[in-house]
């Protein structure tokens, strides 16, 4: 992260000639026997180098999908459309062997799980030596020194012990650190790493974190960070997008999303978050309902059957990405003036959705099965 | 109080629901020959007690292998404490035999972490909550149950015509609401719930903690909330005990645990937790710990923090001595002579014990 305001970096995002990584219009179709799962219905972004893009949303929300999408790590089966620019050439169509080129030198990529990344019969200095060999022409001799220095900088007690252990000698935040200094042995200009913290307790998911951000500050590497976890987001990146039923809804500078968001799906989520910093007796603010399935998407708003907002033209035409508070901060949502000064609380605690019959509970009342078996076949 | 003898019912105000006496659980490991010789044991709970009141929420918090999970199902029996007691309502677990054991389980329920796992996937929801009835002999007839049924789904939320439906038909918040209407068909005292919100979403998650304090305040439950995640727990609870490696190393009200920190393993735990407000995450300062959680197999001697203890590294070597040799105690630590009250009620398991404020 940098301490410089995020308003004054975002400014080159409408400039995709100096982008590192442009996204547009990226959809991934999968074929499904109750019809075609439309996983990403149209994604686009510009990372531009040395900022960090943070992409939240639920589960199923499309997130991860269209980060593999980018990283050409989906089957076969996948319909994918749209563009994948990284430094001006395209990527999507490339053949497997360029991808991997493109792949291992100048993209980096971080996953949740540290063992898919690291071979477990190899020692982790010769797997930290070969990134190192295979970027620069060193001697053998100088590439376990870097390797030496790449553990101490991801923060690995005595590594001139470790760098001589296998992988399953290491704990999951110790792999997860050494996943990261091979990412950073390879000089990548872009890292993506998709929920890199997830399963990890939190003291080391602050380790890894720390050893995230040495890894952006000694490569000036662009980072796309995929996490469901909004605190994560609110340390580490310079913008966000929110993704909602496989579209973006919301993209702006970090603190135009946390403190004046313009969809009812940021708010709601940023409402319905506990927070270990407040001492308030307030109830949450549930959204309530659950996500729609990505099969079979009716028109409109993806987010209007959850929504207390919604009004005729929200359940008829999808909103599309517009430009909120100046040209950076875009939402999708056809009353977004209406929520510049209202609270979650204000806005969820109406709720369109309630069975006047069924008495005060239906507030955080979740909707019938119907829907969620629906949702249960897109999973 | 000056009088000799209490009124039954002033007895029964005072004394907690809940009473836990230096539980200890152990696991043995075992070789991996024939004879299954055993060479080590797991300190998963180490001496741990503490009480909770009628009506009270305690959350319990740790990392991974803490034994915090442990601990929750020790107190229900559902795996008998290697040593130490466990009285609710004032009736030691241990003593009454089984047939005493099913009858004060029916005032003590679990709530599992897994929404997915914890339901029978080929009984509809109406035979899955009338199950704990039906045991117990509360069903009654076919009209009574089912009254009872429905009751109890629109209690937590749900619709009683969907009790003919089965599990899988559900997402995971709505099935964490049956799980929830299970433990409360019997109207307990006391939940016992594991990890209850963490496998939802955080747009559901914010409903089924709603309801859980709601619930509370309708039947009077008592909770012992186990969970990993701070913030949850500091929405919820009444008061907290921190765990590390088999052991409570910092025990107090919510807001004086969150706001005043004085174990240096629960000052870390609490600087480790990302908060949704970027303004306030640029200027916070983290305390990193080194290293891993050492094994229970083989705890540290003496303060089983130290190995990876901020403040142990700023000791003289005279002072480090004290840490390596002596178990700290979880005791009130208020600065001099006898703890107030209050200072008793904070407890905390640390020779240099030192409030620290990292929110």
């Amino acid at each position: 992260m940098s301490a410089e305001n995020p308003y004054a970096e975002a400014v080159g995002a409408a400039d995709p000639g100096g982008a590192a990584l442009s996204v547009r219009d990226l959809t991934v179709t999968f074929p499904g026997d109750d019809g075609q799962v439309r996983a990403v219905r149209g994604v686009s972004y510009d990372l531009n180098p040395g900022e960090v893009l943070g992409i939240v949303g639920e589960s199923g929300s499309g997130k991860s999908v269209a980060s593999m999408a980018v990283m050409g790590l989906l089957p076969k089966t996948a319909r994918i459309t749209g563009s994948v620019r990284f430094r001006g050439r395209e990527l999507l169509g490339l053949s497997e062997k360029e991808m991997t080129s493109v792949r291992g030198n100048k993209i980096a990529m971080i996953f949740q799980d540290p063992m898919t990344s690291l071979n477990p019969v190899y020692k982790v200095g010769w797997q930290l030596s070969e990134a190192v060999l295979a970027h620069h022409s060193v001697s053998k001799e100088a590439a376990r020194k870097r390797a030496l220095e790449l553990l101490e900088i991801v923060g690995i007690p005595s590594p001139d012990k470790r760098i001589d252990q296998y992988p399953h000698e290491f704990s999951g935040g110790m792999r997860q650190r050494v996943v990261i200094a091979i990412a950073m042995a390879n000089d990548p200009d872009v890292i993506i790493a998709d929920e890199p913290t997830t399963a990890l307790d939190v003291t080391v998911q602050a380790q890894v974190l720390e050893a995230l951000r040495a890894a952006q500050r000694e490569t000036g590497a662009a980072m796309v960070l995929i996490t469901h976890d909004l605190g994560v987001v609110a340390g580490q990146a310079d913008r966000v997008l929110v993704m909602y039923a496989g579209k973006p809804v919301e993209i702006g500078p970090i603190d135009g999303i946390y403190y004046q968001p313009r969809m009812p799906y940021t708010v709601g989520l940023l409402g319905s978050l506990p927070r270990l910093d407040q001492r308030t007796q307030d109830k949450l603010t549930p959204i309530p309902g659950t996500p729609p399935s990505v099969v079979n998407l009716p028109p409109g708003c993806p987010f209007a059957p959850r929504c207390p907002l919604r009004t005729d033209i929200c359940l008829r035409v999808e909103p599309a990405l517009l430009p909120v508070l100046g040209a950076e901060h875009q939402a999708a949502c056809h009353h977004s003036d209406q929520l510049a000064h209202e609270s979650a609380m204000e806005i969820f605690s109406t709720d369109p959705n309630a069975d006047p019959g069924q008495g005060p509970r239906d507030q955080n009342h979740e909707q019938g099965p119907d829907q969620n078996r629906q949702s249960g076949a897109a999973q | 109080m000056s009088t000799l003898t209490p009124t039954p019912s002033r007895a029964l105000d005072t004394a907690p629901l809940l009473s836990v006496r230096h539980l200890v659980k152990e696991f043995p490991i075992r070789s991996a020959g024939l004879l299954r010789k055993q060479i080590g044991v797991v300190h998963a709970v180490s001496d741990i007690s503490f009480d909770i009141a009628a009506g009270e929420t305690l959350g319990l918090v740790g990392e991974s292998g803490c034994g915090k999970s442990t601990t929750s199902r020790a107190v229900l029996h559902l795996q008998p404490a290697t040593s130490g007691q466990v009285f609710f309502n004032g009736v030691e677990l241990t003593t009454v035999g089984k047939t005493g054991l099913r009858r004060l389980r029916r005032d003590m329920q679990l709530v599992f972490q897994d929404p997915f796992a914890s339901l029978d996937p080929r009984i509809t929801v109406n035979e899955i909550i009338a199950e704990p009835l039906r045991i117990h002999g509360l069903y009654g007839d076919k009209a009574a149950g089912r009254r009872q049924v429905a009751d109890l789904m629109a209690t937590v939320g749900l619709k009683p015509e969907h009790g003919n439906r089965y599990p899988h038909e559900f997402s995971g918040g709505q099935r964490q609401r049956i799980g929830i209407a299970r433990a409360l068909a019997l109207k307990p005292k006391l939940l016992v719930l594991d990890e209850p919100v963490s496998a939802l979403d955080v747009s559901i998650q914010a409903g089924v903690i709603n309801l859980l304090e709601e619930l509370q305040d309708e039947f009077g439950l008592a909770y012992l909330f186990v969970a990993h995640d701070l913030s949850v727990v500091r929405h919820i609870a009444d008061r907290v005990a921190v765990m590390y490696l088999g052991k409570i190393v910092e025990i107090g009200s919510r807001d004086a645990l969150f706001e005043h920190p004085q174990h240096p393993y629960t000052q870390a735990l609490i600087s480790a937790i990302p908060i949704p407000d970027p303004r306030r995450e640029r200027s916070r300062e983290r305390i990193l710990l080194r290293g891993d959680v050492p094994s229970p197999a083989n705890p540290p001697s003496g303060c089983r923090f130290r190995t990876r203890c901020p403040k142990f590294l700023t000791l003289t070597f005279e002072q480090q001595q004290k840490c390596i040799n002596e178990e700290p105690l979880l005791v009130g630590r208020g600065p001099g002579g006898m703890p107030t009250s209050e200072e008793a009620a904070h407890r905390a398991a640390c020779h240099y014990a030192e409030s620290l404020r990292v929110l």
